[in-house]
């Protein structure tokens, strides 16, 4: 394994904050390696193995776990134009690649199409761990972007309320650290779907404002 | 004047040394100058890029529009003219959007006719997408109108091509869901808090379709090249 968990935060340390975040992915992620070793005896979601395959990680009822993103609440059409971008391996970072690729490698088009309108359907909760103060500074960027250094505004795409549409999707709720991690992704040279104008996006975005639009949308509803 | 060499040779140094500052000084005010000249000038060759890019997020690497949770209308293809004065009525109200007016607010009119030369230049192929079932009845209200409706022809004003001129936008190749949001919603939207917009002559026009006709001409005019 070469890439660890800590790779995916950017590699860079903003202060005691992003330690502590990091602290809690290494200590989150042991007990996810126990949990996962004795889980096979437990059936957390029901009894479709399709679906447990993917709460393994993905979390109880697809709400997320860690760095799994929250699968619940999400939009089928964006769930499953990711499947597909793993398949044909366009969506390439590092966990993307480790866990991703493998994983939907015999996945059929109708289990993925199954799978994502099932994980649609179940109500999202918020991960609300996101700073509190940089909140209201991410919501004036979600809403209005910064227009004079060319920042755009996300709520044009995402919604009004970061819910998304058709293959764009839900951000709300999503947490912190997964929101950190791919808006610094896109600038970092990582790819997703095609056709996507996220790396522009994110190319104009500074790892202030990063982390205020994640400590926002970690909190929308 | 000078009683001694020494003296005068440190007067020497210290006038060489006053050369240098002051071309330094002289280089630094240059610089600042040119600075300042693409500050206010003409928008410069950098930041008109960065601008168009920035534009190009939302409304499409070709400017062809593009479908977020709001339709992005192609800017393709318009008409410069119409595209400036949008960018004014989104400033003013006339137009109500409350991100175009964040967005036009910080443009400098000479970026604004920099931006809408570089659209009118590019002509990308129409996004498509739009229903086909009605292209027929589309083409009919666009081309001679519904009389009886009084809903002149569309290519009156627009163009047979659908073009347009000078003010007058244009329709070909706009984004479907776009064409149906802005007439469904025309006085909603447009032509606020001014008589004299030039927009409030769809007003009437737009209110005398019904549903199907707007969806039946936004289709119509979506697939014209």
């Amino acid at each position: 394994m070469t890439v660890t968990p800590f790779q995916i935060c950017g590699g860079r340390k903003h202060g005691a904050r992003q330690r502590g975040i990091m602290k809690g992915i290494g200590w989150k992620l042991v007990v996810l390696a126990i949990a996962g070793s004795i889980a096979p005896a437990l059936a957390w979601d029901g009894g479709d193995s399709r679906v447990r395959n993917c709460t393994w990680c993905h979390g109880t009822g697809g709400q997320g776990y860690t760095v799994a993103p929250r699968l619940a609440g999400q939009r089928s059409q964006y769930i499953e134009s990711q499947i597909r971008s793993f398949r044909e391996h366009t969506r390439d970072n590092p966990f993307s690649k480790q866990y991703m690729w493998g994983a939907v490698a015999a996945l059929a088009p109708q289990d993925a199409r199954d799978l994502a309108a099932y994980f649609a359907s179940i109500p999202a909760k918020p991960a609300d761990d996101g700073d509190r103060g940089l909140a209201a500074r991410g919501r004036t960027i979600y809403l209005e972007g910064i227009p004079e250094a060319n920042v755009a505004s996300c709520y044009a795409c995402h919604g009004p309320n970061a819910e998304g549409v058709r293959d764009i999707p839900r951000l709300g709720g999503l947490a912190y650290v997964y929101l950190k991690t791919r808006l610094e992704q896109w600038g970092q040279g990582y790819h997703s779907g095609v056709g996507t104008p996220m790396p522009i996006v994110a190319r104009s975005l500074g790892p202030a404002e990063v982390e205020a639009l994640a400590s926002y949308l970690s909190f929308v509803r | 004047m000078f009683r001694s060499p020494v003296r005068r040779r440190i007067l020497l140094r210290s006038t060489a040394g006053l050369g240098r500052a002051l071309q330094a000084l002289m280089l630094v005010l240059a610089f600042s100058v040119a600075c300042h000249a693409e500050d206010g000038g003409v928008a410069s060759r950098g930041s008109l890029e960065a601008k168009l890019e920035y534009c190009k997020t939302c409304h499409g690497l070709s400017g062809q529009g593009y479908r977020g949770y709001f339709p992005m209308p192609r800017l393709a293809g318009q008409q410069p003219q119409y595209l400036e004065n949008q960018l004014r009525a989104f400033i003013e109200r006339r137009r109500t959007n409350p991100i175009m007016a964040n967005v036009a607010h910080v443009l400098s009119p000479s970026m604004v006719s920099a931006l809408a030369a570089h659209f009118k230049s590019l002509d990308p192929k129409p996004i498509g997408g739009a229903p086909r079932g009605s292209l027929a009845v589309g083409k009919r209200i666009y081309e001679e109108g519904i009389p009886e409706a009084n809903v002149p022809a569309c290519s009156a004003c627009h163009g047979t091509d659908g073009r347009g001129q000078n003010e007058i936008p244009r329709l070909a190749g706009q984004l479907y869901d776009y064409t149906v949001g802005q007439l469904g919603g025309w006085a909603k939207v447009r032509g606020q808090g001014s008589a004299v917009d030039t927009s409030a002559i769809m007003a009437p026009t737009a209110h005398n379709l019904s549903r199907s006709q707007v969806e039946a001409v936004a289709a119509y005019v979506g697939y014209l090249q």
